[in-house]
């Protein structure tokens, strides 16, 4: 492999020939600000907004579709850039000064905003006003915010496949929306909710989740739940309750690709019908019971049984859905405890 | 996993998942709605597709992945082996078997061309209704292809011959050389998402942790010394066993862990009476479950966002789940089971479930490299033996676990149940994307916009029967009833009826089958014959 030296910022630099200047300075630690680019979807450049200096280059360059080439020296960060920065973000909050401090859900937006001191735009015009879509119980969409980077339509159709989403209309009235500009609900939407993970405005959100800042939440990553893939994502937490899913850029398998079930399937957890206590029957009916009443019960009946009828009349079975620990413990418990081999786990594969 | 671990040794997915967008050069899928049931998998599928990966789709229904697919190939339900026979008749008949794999890396090559030699282009045509012109096609782009990987789910085991089924897979991609590579392999997508783990962690009646069989006295002195205990040599009893001999009344008491065979196994009436003639029977769930009901004591279980400890996905990716919140019922499920331990005499003191998983580790040759700190960031593919193991990606790289991969010669077996005059349809079953098992319609997103099963039922039987989408109908079969609302739907062939299992309101596996593949034990889920009556 090729590889090609340049300096950014006054860091040298050495990446393989075709890496775009924007993934190079990623590599050296230094962030171009960027909205319209993702590592996981094809190149757009459509925000202009990591442009940077290349000495012996005329004007500025998209840093997102700007290959890399011997001996470039590259300064991501000058008075000239912060300029044209500002003004690409008042160009894109023109339309709703909303985005420049709305700092709930995924605004990416408004932390440029609050870096560059964009708080209002200078070039107001008319304004398009949309409902706001939220016809389904998962994403809510709202156009006002929408700065038509087109990350939402490329997730689509490059992460998941769906096509679902897509541009319509030119100039002042384009939009990206759903094939026929309907609702999510009445869409082909498969609500996999890539394009919530990708949308750096908040047009598109989690419907759980649009209370809170990101910052207010603990992440924890974890493992899906559901299918075999083993997909990670980050649970997000708030007073000791779920109250999302959000997609790590670092899962092994998946990336930030997941289906319905495992983004917005999680809300079982919390579902009031969950069993809180251990539970007796008795003459037919459960009634409560503390930890040890129900464990000591159950050491006396399975003792009982035990000596009784022999080890082989009891049997366990264990779950495909639990973790390799309980799992373990389950076939020891049977095996070491109860003396047999009748441990099996459902044979829905 | 029967049918692989005969023909190679072990029985896991071969390849790893990533192989699909940055190896592979062909997918065969056969018995897999990939899409619905592993979406994630389903996505990478498309993308390949879409990028010039050919796609091969054997599926009786039109699935969504047909759309992307260069071959489909709709055969008769329960006819994989003719289908797969055929191919290799074709292969073997053109010269284009891949010789010298054959002869370097597997045996009993002799039999399996002696049995296929049957299955002419016209035979196989008459029993799986294929063209003999796909089938020719499809044959001679699997054995020109460097790298093809092969896809199976329950589409192939959920039959009477299912671990034959498996056996064919295999047999397919031994002859073509498409296996110890990366972009190739027998790769089968494991259900749930720790079905993997459950079989690696020995909650198996044969087999301790990583398939140390119970029967072999090294492996039972081994296990005796970690657990100072003396222990039983004899294989124990499957599920359907299980359930067969609480019937009978030999099975007296049950300790079940987060499942809920009621709705999920087969001929669930009987599963029923099974569970009503135990003497004492402890369940373990997240909610008051069908089988839960039956239970003497019922333990309030902790779910995944409640605990620490590790799932094993189908690519033996052995991953960290963690606890994001306080267990709901006030202890994780590792504890209450120490707690049973403990109270029937036997003392653990495990105070944390790194602890539990580093003894398994130590117990399990094709695991004791893992930890939890090497699995921290992108999980470890077993085997993993020494703790400078990298762990691995693809299996089989020159030699077989078992050393040379056997060919098995396989023969058409047709389902154990077949439409008749009284039960005139071909009931199949198999999963829905926005569902998974028995969790999900615990979600209310989820549950408010798919609260219903919609069995599906081709236009031509719509009209004889005078059923519209929308319109309930009562399905029979020899063991129960249920009613369903239909969807006329050409994704399904004429004959057939296809439903999910998800939903209480219509608990499918009250008719299914209750044959079962006689080597693992797996039910009939895909086959059964029912009776349609519009409501
Ligand atoms: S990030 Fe480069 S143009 Fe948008």
């Amino acid at each position: 492999m090729e590889l090609v030296k340049l300096n950014i910022d006054g860091k040298e630099v050495e990446v393989p020939a075709g890496t775009t200047v924007l993934q190079a300075a990623d590599e050296a630690g230094v962030h171009i600000p960027r909205l319209c680019y993702d590592p996981e979807l094809s190149l757009a450049g459509a925000c202009r907004l990591c442009m940077v200096e290349i000495e012996g280059w005329r004007g500025m360059a998209a840093s997102c579709i700007t290959e890399v080439s011997p001996g470039m020296l590259v300064k991501t960060d000058t008075p000239d850039l912060a300029e044209v920065r500002k003004t690409i973000l008042e160009l894109l909050v023109a339309n709703n000064p909303e985005l420049a401090s709305n700092a709930k859900g995924n605004n990416v937006l408004a932390k440029y905003c609050e870096q560059y001191g964009v708080k209002d735009s200078p070039f107001k015009g008319e304004t398009n006003y949309y409902e706001i879509d939220d016809s389904n119980p998962f994403i809510v969409r709202d156009f006002s915010l929408c700065i038509l980077c087109g990350k939402c339509v490329r997730a689509c159709t490059e992460m998941t496949g769906q096509d679902n989403l897509g541009f319509l209309n030119r100039g002042y009235d384009r939009k990206a929306t759903t094939a026929g500009d309907v609702d999510y609900i009445n869409s082909d939407c498969v609500f996999c909710g890539q394009c919530v993970a990708v949308c750096p405005t908040g047009a598109l959100s989690e419907k759980s989740l649009t209370d809170f800042a990101r910052d207010e939440l603990k992440t924890v990553r974890t493992t899906c739940p559901f299918c075999g893939t083993g997909c990670n994502f980050d649970l997000a937490v708030k007073d000791d309750k779920i109250v999302g899913v959000l997609s790590n850029p670092e899962s092994p398998v998946n990336g930030r690709s997941l289906c319905v079930k495992g983004r917005f399937g999680w809300d079982f957890v919390h579902n009031e019908k969950r069993l809180k206590t251990p539970l007796i029957k008795k003459h037919g009916q459960f009634v409560t019971a503390s930890w040890d009443e129900a464990l000591d019960l159950i050491a006396e009946r399975f003792k009982e049984i035990k000596d009784q009828y022999g080890s082989e009349s009891f049997a366990a079975l264990s779950s495909a859905r639990c973790t390799n620990e309980e799992n373990y413990l389950v076939q020891k418990f049977t095996r070491a405890v109860m003396d047999t081999n009748n441990v099996d786990h459902c044979a829905r594969t | 996993m029967a049918g692989l671990a005969t023909t190679f040794g072990s029985g896991a997915m071969t390849n790893p998942i990533n192989e699909i967008t940055d190896e592979a050069e062909l997918m065969f899928l056969i018995g897999t709605n990939t899409t619905e049931a592993h979406p994630v998998i389903g996505y990478k599928m498309r993308q390949a597709a879409r990028n010039g990966c050919k796609l091969v789709v054997c599926d009786p229904r039109h699935i969504d992945l047909v759309d992307e697919a260069d071959y489909w190939i709709r055969h008769n339900p329960g006819t994989d082996i003719p289908l797969l026979n055929g191919l290799m008749h074709i292969i073997i008949k053109e010269g284009l078997e891949n010789k010298a794999f054959i002869e370097e890396r597997t045996e009993n090559y002799e039999a399996l061309k002696a049995t296929v030699a049957k299955y002419t282009p016209e035979y196989v045509s008459s029993l799986t209704g294929v063209d003999e012109e796909l089938l020719y096609e499809v044959a001679k782009l699997i054995a020109t292809t460097d790298k093809a990987m092969l896809f199976y789910t329950l589409g192939i085991t959920e039959h009477v011959c299912g671990t034959h089924n498996v056996m064919s897979c295999a047999n397919l991609q031994m002859l073509t050389g498409h296996l110890g590579r990366p972009g190739t392999g027998v790769n089968p997508i494991r259900g749930q998402n720790n079905v993997q783990g459950a079989c690696d962690m020995g909650a198996l009646p044969n087999v301790y942790p990583a398939y140390q069989n119970v029967t072999l006295p090294e492996v039972q002195a081994k296990f005796e010394k970690a657990w100072n205990v003396k222990l039983p040599n004899k294989v124990g009893l499957k599920i359907p066993e299980m359930f067969e001999k609480a019937n009978e009344g030999e099975v007296k008491a049950m300790y079940i862990l987060g499942e809920n065979p009621v709705l999920t196994d087969p001929n669930s009436n009987h599963i029923r009476s099974g569970l009503a003639n135990l003497e004492f029977l402890v369940v373990q769930e997240l909610f008051l479950t069908e089988t839960a009901e039956y239970a003497d004591v019922v333990l309030p279980a902790a779910s995944f966002a409640e605990c620490d400890g590790t799932f094993t996905n189908t690519e033996r990716r052995i991953q960290r789940c963690r606890k994001a919140i306080e267990p709901i019922p006030g202890q994780a499920n590792w504890q209450t089971i120490c707690m049973m331990f403990n109270k029937m005499g036997y003392p653990v003191n495990y105070s944390h479930p790194e602890e539990i998983f580093n003894e398994m580790a130590s117990l399990s040759p094709s695991m004791a490299g893992v930890t939890y700190e090497k699995m921290a960031a992108k999980g470890i593919q077993w085997p993993c033996p020494t703790i400078d193991h990298p762990g691995t990606p693809y299996l089989h790289a020159g030699k077989f676990t078992r050393g040379l991969g056997a060919f098995q010669a396989i023969e058409h077996q047709a389902p154990g149940e077949t439409p008749d005059s009284e039960y005139p349809y071909l009931l199949s079953t198999g999963r829905i994307l926005q569902h998974y098992n028995v969790t999900t319609p615990y979600s209310s997103g989820i549950a408010s916009i798919w609260d219903r099963e919609w069995a599906e039922v081709n236009p031509h039987d719509a009209a004889v029967l005078n059923i519209r989408t929308g319109d309930k109908v009562k399905v029979a079969s020899r063991r129960g009833e249920l009613t369903t609302s239909v969807k006329v739907t050409d994704r399904v062939l004429p004959g057939v009826i296809w439903m999910s299992f998800h939903y209480t309101e219509s608990p499918t596996n009250a008719v299914t089958s209750d044959v079962l593949d006689p080597i693992t034990g797996t039910g009939e889920y895909k086959a059964c014959a029912v009776s349609i009556v519009k409501l």
